[in-house]
């Protein structure tokens, strides 16, 4: 059983007053995650991402298709007290402390009396904010928000976690804390499914990411694979300013930087070139296999005419 | 599920007392305190009178005024401020958090009419310098009173589970004065023909009645309130809250959180 | 989304299930609360107080005071005993809002002033709130004419009466019957013609239904009286001629006294009793007749208005 389900799920909605136009939020979209993966959600503001999600958290209702979560019901309140939501830009009730927050969300949730203190406590100190239990939330920064908003979306111990754009707000050390945490949640078998529009907080964390732009998938696949080595291309720096003329015979790009020159060449002309360097008695700094970013794939994904690829 | 209405509801209360709304006790306070001191020094027997008008009176428009706009603000801030989207992705059904809230704003308001009615009692002694027999019937205008917060609660709600907090203001508010003059729009239907009858006669029951729960000049006047008339009242109030609840979940189960 | 349909379900058969039964609650705290609204008003000891109160909304304040005592006194409440405790400050309350609103005026001559069961039996106050109204609409003839007709009617003050209705004769677009009336008081005042000119005048020129039902309900029990004051002179008549009171109309017809069968105004027969009394077939259809009902008869407490034809 896939820990989420996503079949056809559509959204839209009709603007304007007179004559209304159809405005597609999302597409009819196709995704399954299983458990104890940890999924990104990648795509530029507006992207249909933050919709995604509402629709999985049964906030806004689908106009087509249907979503399951560990097999039960978008409304299913025993579904519910297995998961945990982060929203974008998360803001809580002003006159609560950290504490009387996180107690409040422990009861909705059904954590046990005994336990909930503690839990409180432990939860607390888990997303970097020991001190501040006692603090009314009117007074919390952004990144303190963000931090409670994490606290109580683990607070009862879900199974599956939903973050939506968890880094924003936060400082470079905080997204490093807030990174490892994930990292934790992961090592803990849950699974997560995130979006951000962070690619290098995505190819550190994911085992599998979409692309989504304008309300369409644009691609699904594993971090793993879309980031391998594909182009068999390989890259030689050397020191000096000169160009052997038989390296750009085969075709190489050069790049003259200072006292340096890069050379991006298909993996066959390898050795070729570096016979040539070493004929000319040219200091080699490094030979390095080229990979593909997922920056890369993002870009391409994001061009027009993109279809969808299969489903994964 | 009692427990999650509970625990809603006690939130619901926190917050309003923590926003600082039973400060509006010392502004009344203050009021009852001057107007006995002034009453007390003009002619006799009919201090008790103006004590009683003016500490009703006051304590029903203060309340409506705390109802109203902490009740625009209990469904639509929560959606502006995204503090429901945490809420609802628990296992919450959405109708609890509906009633819930209910429950929280209803016991404040009972709470600040407890102090209030302390209030009026204290300014009576001091007027009268003992309490008498009819002086029990001001508890029933008092409760009177209650059950038109209840109705004005529930109305809150109603419209702001699906509109701004600026109409929902205005639309309460305007139930509330029509609602007021309930039994006299009904006569008016009563002497109207053709479609206007019609339309006064639906608005007639449809708006709150709140002249019936309106006892105070009678109370003040030290006459008794029958028990037929409590009882009315009470099934009354409970079931026209129940509607005006019972329209807000219906709005908020269908209604897409943007 | 079966658990969403089971709330919207149970929820929707809440609502309406509370609906109906506040409407069937509204209908019995109607009825547990008769008069309440309008007891009101016996809380008011000050009407201008109450004006300033009002904040500038008198105008609506006086139409609603106004629906109030209209619903009471009119054809709404047909049954039951009026609160005729509450009409005179009703009346004063709504005038003091609303000094203009005339027809306010014309219930105090037709039901205020009267006595009781047609009226309040309060001919001074209904004078001082025609006074009142006259200081502030001194063109309106109409309110001259009330107070006149409640000098006559109540009062019987003649000279009074045909003073008023001379003032009132002057102002401009006055009705032509002012100066009439005030003209023929001297020779016949206190004669059945001058009270049928007047309820005439008020049921031509009123606008408002009750007034216009009750001075036709007068007129009718004129128009009895008169009957059974002729008829009976003719039994009288007949008693002499022959010894005995007639049995039948025909037996008056067949000694010449009279032609046809006589009707009264709704056009059931009279009733020829034996003792040479003519009787009414129901007397509770004529609230105000001083003739024609049977010996120890006590008129309903509520007069019956029909409607006025």
């Amino acid at each position: 059983m896939a820990a989420i389900e996503i079949l056809g799920l559509e959204k839209t909605y009709s603007v304007g007053f007179w004559r209304k136009k159809p405005k597609y939020a999302l597409r009819p979209l196709d995704l399954a995650i299983e458990e104890g993966e940890v999924f990104g959600f990648l795509g530029p503001n507006g992207a249909g991402k933050t919709t995604t999600l509402k629709l999985l958290m049964g906030l806004i209702f689908p106009t087509a298709g249907t979503a399951r979560i560990l097999g039960m019901e978008v409304d299913d309140p025993k579904m519910k007290a297995q998961i945990g939501f982060l929203p974008e830009q998360p803001y809580f009730y002003d006159y609560l402390t950290a504490r009387e927050l996180l107690e409040y969300y422990g009861q909705l949730s059904g954590v046990d009396p005994k336990h909930r203190s503690r839990k409180v406590d432990d939860v607390l100190q888990r997303v970097g904010l020991p001190q501040v239990g006692g603090v009314q939330l009117r007074k919390f920064s952004k990144g303190m928000l963000q931090r409670v908003g994490i606290a109580q979306a683990i607070l009862h111990d879900p199974r599956v976690l939903f973050f939506d754009e968890p880094m924003s707000g936060l400082d470079p050390m905080g997204r490093r804390e807030v990174r490892d945490l994930m990292e934790q949640l992961k090592h803990e078998g849950k699974t997560i499914f995130f979006s951000t529009h962070i690619l290098s907080d995505a190819e550190a964390l994911c085992d599998r990411v979409a692309v989504i732009h304008q309300g369409e998938l644009r691609g699904v696949g594993a971090v793993a694979d879309l980031t391998s080595s594909v182009h068999g291309k390989v890259e030689v720096v050397w020191q000096g300013t000169a160009v052997p003329a038989s390296l750009r015979a085969l075709g190489a790009e050069c790049h003259i930087t200072g006292d340096t020159v890069r050379a991006v060449l298909s993996e066959a002309n390898q050795d070729t070139a570096l016979e040539a360097l070493r004929r000319e008695r040219m200091r080699l700094i490094s030979v390095t296999p080229v990979r593909t970013s997922l920056e890369d794939y993002f870009i391409q994904k994001l061009q027009p005419g993109v279809t969808v690829g299969a489903r994964a | 599920m009692r427990a999650r209405i509970a625990h809603i509801a006690s939130n619901t209360f926190r917050e309003a007392v923590r926003d600082r709304v039973l400060y509006n006790l010392i502004v009344f306070a203050l009021l009852m305190s001057g107007a006995s001191i002034l009453v007390g020094q003009i002619s006799i027997n009919i201090e008790r009178l103006v004590v009683i008008n003016l500490g009703l009176t006051a304590v029903s428009l203060f309340g409506m005024v705390i109802a109203i706009f902490i009740g625009i603000g209990l469904v639509s801030k929560e959606i502006e401020k995204r503090t429901l989207y945490t809420v609802l992705s628990r296992p919450v059904r959405r109708w609890e958090f509906i009633v819930g809230k209910f429950f929280g704003l209803a016991g404040t308001l009972v709470v600040n009419t407890f102090f209030m009615a302390i209030g009026v009692f204290a300014a009576l002694l001091y007027v009268s310098h003992s309490f008498q027999k009819p002086d029990a019937w001001v508890l029933v205008a008092l409760y009177f009173i209650i059950l038109q917060f209840l109705i004005i609660t529930a109305l809150t709600l109603f419209f702001s589970s699906f509109s701004s907090p600026l109409l929902s203001a205005v639309f309460a508010f305007s139930l509330f004065v029509i609602g007021s003059f309930a039994e006299d729009l009904r006569g008016f239907a009563g002497i109207t023909q053709g479609v206007t009858r019609w339309l006064a006669t639906g608005a007639a029951y449809l708006v709150p009645n709140f002249s019936a729960l309106n006892v105070i000049s009678s109370v003040a006047h030290s006459n008794p309130v029958s028990g037929q008339l409590i009882l009315y009242n009470s099934a009354y109030a409970l079931v026209y809250a129940t509607v005006a609840i019972s329209g807000a979940v219906l709005v908020f189960e269908h209604r897409n959180l943007k | 989304m079966s658990g969403s349909r089971r709330v919207t379900l149970v929820f929707s058969v809440l609502l309406a299930g509370c609906l109906s039964a506040s409407v069937l609650l509204l209908r019995r705290l109607d009825q547990a609360r008769t008069d309440a609204t309008l007891e009101e008003v016996l809380y008011i000891s000050s009407p201008k107080a109450l004006k300033r109160l009002s904040l500038g909304y008198d105008g609506l304040l006086a139409d609603i005071y106004w629906t109030r005592a209209v619903q009471y006194f009119g054809s709404k409440h047909h049954a039951g005993a009026r609160r005729y405790d509450l009409l005179a400050p009703l009346l004063e309350i709504t005038t003091a809002l609303d000094p203009h609103l005339l027809v306010a005026y014309e219930y105090g001559a037709n039901f205020l002033a009267p006595k009781a069961p047609g009226g309040a039996g309060m001919p001074e106050r209904a004078i001082e709130l025609e006074e009142f109204g006259i200081h502030n609409n001194p063109n309106e003839w109409r309110l001259y004419y009330n107070e006149g007709f409640i000098r006559y009617m109540e009062l019987k003050d003649y000279a009074g009466a045909s003073e008023v209705f001379a003032r009132g004769a002057r102002v401009p677009n006055a009705h032509p019957f002012l100066a009439i009336l005030a003209g023929k008081m001297a020779e016949h005042a206190g004669d059945q013609q001058m009270a049928r000119m007047m309820w005439s005048t008020t049921y031509q020129t009123t606008k408002d239904n009750n007034v216009r039902a009750n001075a036709a309900a007068h007129l009718r029990a004129l128009q009895v009286d008169e009957d059974v004051a002729n008829l009976e002179a003719l039994t009288g008549r007949y008693q002499q001629q022959t010894g005995r009171f007639p049995a039948s109309f025909s037996e008056l017809e067949a000694a010449g006294l009279l032609r046809g069968t006589p009707r009264d105004p709704f056009g059931h027969t009279y009733q020829l009793m034996p003792d040479g009394r003519v009787e009414v077939r129901t007397p509770d259809d004529f609230p105000f007749i001083q003739k024609g009902t049977p010996p120890g008869y006590v008129p309903p407490l509520a007069p019956k208005f029909l409607p006025a034809d």
